[in-house]
């Protein structure tokens, strides 16, 4: 039996974990002589309180919602996917490759050409430690980590010698054509007559990555292969009288965890930039740890999870702005809600289970 | 490449390496312990961090190491905390610390000096000085010898000769002592530590105070180096010191031949944008095989003190050779003026060098890195 109702697992001790981290952030702030009420104030209307704002943060969630469940995937199987960073900017090169390529006529051509490019990069850069992993039992957190840093020199060596415009300074690639552009929240909210702002970089790959999370609930949940990735994670050895390949299930699930996380190269690459420039990322790979531990691996808490990094990454960046609080404030909270939802996880769920425990005997007695 | 050039390019390796040794040294201890540390990069920054506010603010270097050390501390005991008492996910514990520290030292840096999360530049008296060992100025006019010993021996800092005595220390810590015992067992098979009586969580905690003193020692000299703390500073050093941890196979002599290794592959780097293969190979076999001569003759005095058996010397005998074979193959390709071997190594194959060697030595197809079997994984008394 459960010492714990299930809602109490999947809404109370997040919810308790969130809580402490904001209160710690809080007196953080206070310890540095600036009001939290008034920060907090600041950043709910830098995040929501235009659509410009608005625009930003789903942005920014649309990251997060690739990268959350990229991670969430390969969990489910047990595997801790730590380069999600690399491979994002693996995509980033095939998003851009592709869109370099020709001259296209419309987006809606380029997009899925795109969207290929980008999963199959981010795939093939997630292949090697999946494969090593699979085969020769290379611990895959290690050489994730390892192809990250790999990938970073492998993109600016690339960007520096045949992607850069000669002559130019900065190093990024040529802008893409015209007919790559994807329309933004602006574009596609026009025809019902919605006003959004223009110049925010919320687009259509938001959808995506909508369209992305069912899929995800629909492969893991409702799918042969998503019972076997699961049955992998839940026990290696009972997965393997079952007659699962655990090879198969281990190179699979990363594949898919490294699409995922080259398809968000739409998103940052195609949709905002519209350019390769370096270090695209920005951390939204390690971000994608915390929004998958959040949303405890399942879509639905991943899309609100991501909601509430973006909230908070377009939120610091107002803090920066107006309150003179560095940006990299976002971080230590960040930080903290990895530290408590993750790795001090025990710490909320052992005397909550002591109080179920002692609450079904009192109602027992 | 002139005997100069090559002095120099070693000087600068064994600074580039020091902070590397340290921090691989302290991943040793927690790992051998059964604490896998991935948060070794945001101990290194915490330390340099608070070493380079409070060295400046007091002037006192020493007392920045001191706050250095203790800062490190500080994460190694949030880690120990996660990890250890609450037997949570280490490698989560360890992504916490690196984000907590890359946001609290730009904040708190922000808040005590309004530079940006900078801290000011410290002055020279506030920064390690370097030791000049004696009779360096003299001895700099005999030919080859000399300059070695002025350039390359001595004029570091107090740190680099910490560190290196560091390694002989830990060795013998682990190896020759009742706690390095109880400590590697305990990384490898708790519950039989467990059994005998010893506490794990105290053998456990112990190893990460270690780790976070000798990863404050290497923060600590970033900012004494750099004369001061700068957002970001330790650049990914930790993750190096870890690859080097996996690569020298968490042994401590195999850790000072690691990170001197990626110490000259960062020096290498620096030096030249693109460096050209061939000179690539030939200081690489030639300093390769300046350092297999002295494994060879440390393991024939071995040999000689009947410590080792004969069959011993086959395996560094033959990596010698290789190696100079590779150096006269050099030698001679240059002397040919071969065009297939006349192109440049990138920057960037240097920066991404360190990864690839470890992942190949991951993969078992050179050699085989076998964690402790019990790293990772946290000790539960009783199920």
């Amino acid at each position: 039996m459960q010492a714990m109702p299930k809602w109490a697992d999947a809404i109370l001790i997040p919810f308790i974990s969130l809580l402490l981290a904001f209160i710690l952030s809080g007196l953080m702030i206070m310890a540095i002589g600036k009001d939290p009420v008034v920060a907090v104030q600041t950043m709910v209307q830098g995040a929501f309180g235009s659509t410009n704002g608005l625009g930003y943060t789903l942005y920014y969630t649309t990251n997060f919602i690739f990268t959350g469940l990229a991670i969430a995937v390969a969990y489910q199987a047990r595997l801790f996917n730590i380069g999600g960073e690399g491979q994002v900017m693996l995509g980033g090169v095939g998003v851009a490759l592709v869109c370099l390529a020709i001259d296209w006529p419309h987006w809606a051509i380029a997009l899925p050409a795109a969207m290929i490019g980008g999963a199959v990069f981010g795939a093939a850069w997630a292949f090697i430690p999946a494969y090593l992993q699979a085969k020769r039992g290379s611990h895959i957190v290690i050489t994730t980590m390892m192809f990250n840093f790999i990938a970073s020199a492998f993109v600016g060596y690339l960007l520096i010698n045949f992607l850069k415009v000669p002559g130019s300074m900065s190093t990024e690639s040529a802008g893409f054509p015209d007919g790559a552009h994807l329309p933004n929240f602006h574009d596609m909210l026009a025809p019902f007559g919605i006003e959004f702002s223009a110049n925010s970089p919320a687009n259509i790959a938001f959808l995506i990555a909508l369209l992305a999370a069912v899929g995800f609930w629909v492969l893991i949940w409702k799918t042969r292969l998503g019972f076997e990735i699961r049955s992998f994670g839940a026990s290696e050895t009972a997965a393997k009288y079952a007659g699962i390949n655990p090879v198969r299930i281990t190179i699979i699930a990363m594949l898919i965890s490294g699409a995922l996380c080259g398809l968000m190269a739409i998103n940052n690459v195609m949709g905002e930039a519209e350019r390769l420039i370096d270090n695209a990322p920005e951390g939204a790979g390690f971000i994608g740890i915390a929004v998958a531990l959040m949303g405890r691996n399942h879509p639905i808490g991943i899309v609100l999870a991501a909601l509430l990094f973006g909230f908070l990454v377009q939120g610091g960046a107002e803090l920066n702005l107006w309150e003179s609080i560095p940006r990299e404030l976002v971080m230590v909270i960040q930080g903290l809600v990895i530290l408590f939802t993750g790795a001090l996880d025990n710490m909320v769920r052992r005397p909550l289970e002591k109080l179920f425990l002692a609450l079904r005997k009192a109602k027992e007695a | 490449m002139d005997f100069l050039t090559i002095l120099q390019i070693l000087d600068s390796t064994l600074r580039l390496a020091t902070p590397l040794l340290l921090t691989c040294l302290a991943g040793l201890f927690s790992e051998r312990a059964g604490i896998v540390d991935i948060g070794l990069e945001g101990k290194l920054l915490a330390a340099a961090f608070l070493s380079g506010a409070v060295a400046y603010t007091t002037g006192s270097i020493w007392l920045g190491l001191l706050a250095g050390v203790a800062a490190s501390m500080l994460f190694s005991m949030l880690h120990g905390l996660a990890s250890i008492t609450f037997q949570g996910d280490q490698l989560i514990s360890g992504v916490a610390l690196n984000f907590l520290a890359a946001g609290l030292t730009v904040v708190i840096g922000q808040s005590w000096f309004r530079l940006g999360g900078r801290t000011p530049s410290l002055p020279t008296d506030a920064r390690f000085g370097e030791w000049n060992l004696p009779f360096s100025d003299a001895m700099s006019k005999i030919p080859a010898f000399g300059p070695a010993y002025d350039e390359l021996i001595s004029g570091h800092t107090a740190l680099t000769y910490i560190a290196l005595l560091a390694v002989p220390i830990s060795w013998w810590v682990l190896y020759r002592t009742r706690f390095g015992l109880r400590l590697r067992a305990v990384g490898e098979n708790p519950s039989a530590v467990d059994t005998a009586g010893i506490s794990v969580v105290r053998l456990r905690y112990i190893a990460l105070i270690i780790a976070g003193a000798l990863c404050g020692l290497a923060g600590t000299y970033l900012a004494s180096l750099a004369a001061g703390f700068v957002k970001d500073m330790s650049a990914g050093r930790g993750y190096i010191a870890l690859a080097a941890l996996i690569f020298a196979k968490w042994r401590p002599w195999y850790a000072l031949s690691a990170t001197l290794l990626f110490g000259l592959l960062e020096a290498v780097g620096n030096r030249y944008q693109n460096i050209q293969f061939l000179d690539f190979v030939e200081l690489f076999s030639l300093l390769g095989f300046a350092a297999l001569a002295v494994v060879l003759a440390v393991q024939i005095i071995r040999v000689a003190l009947s410590t080792i058996s004969v069959r011993d010397l086959a395996k560094p005998f033959i990596a010698c050779l290789s190696v100079g074979a590779v150096l006269v193959a050099t030698t001679a390709i240059r002397a040919m003026d071969l065009p297939l071997f006349g192109f440049a190594l990138p920057v960037q194959f240097m920066q991404a060098l360190p990864y690839i060697l470890t992942v190949v030595i991951l993969a078992g197809f050179i050699g085989k890195a076998i964690p402790p079997r019990a790293s990772g994984t946290p000790y539960v008394k009783e199920r």
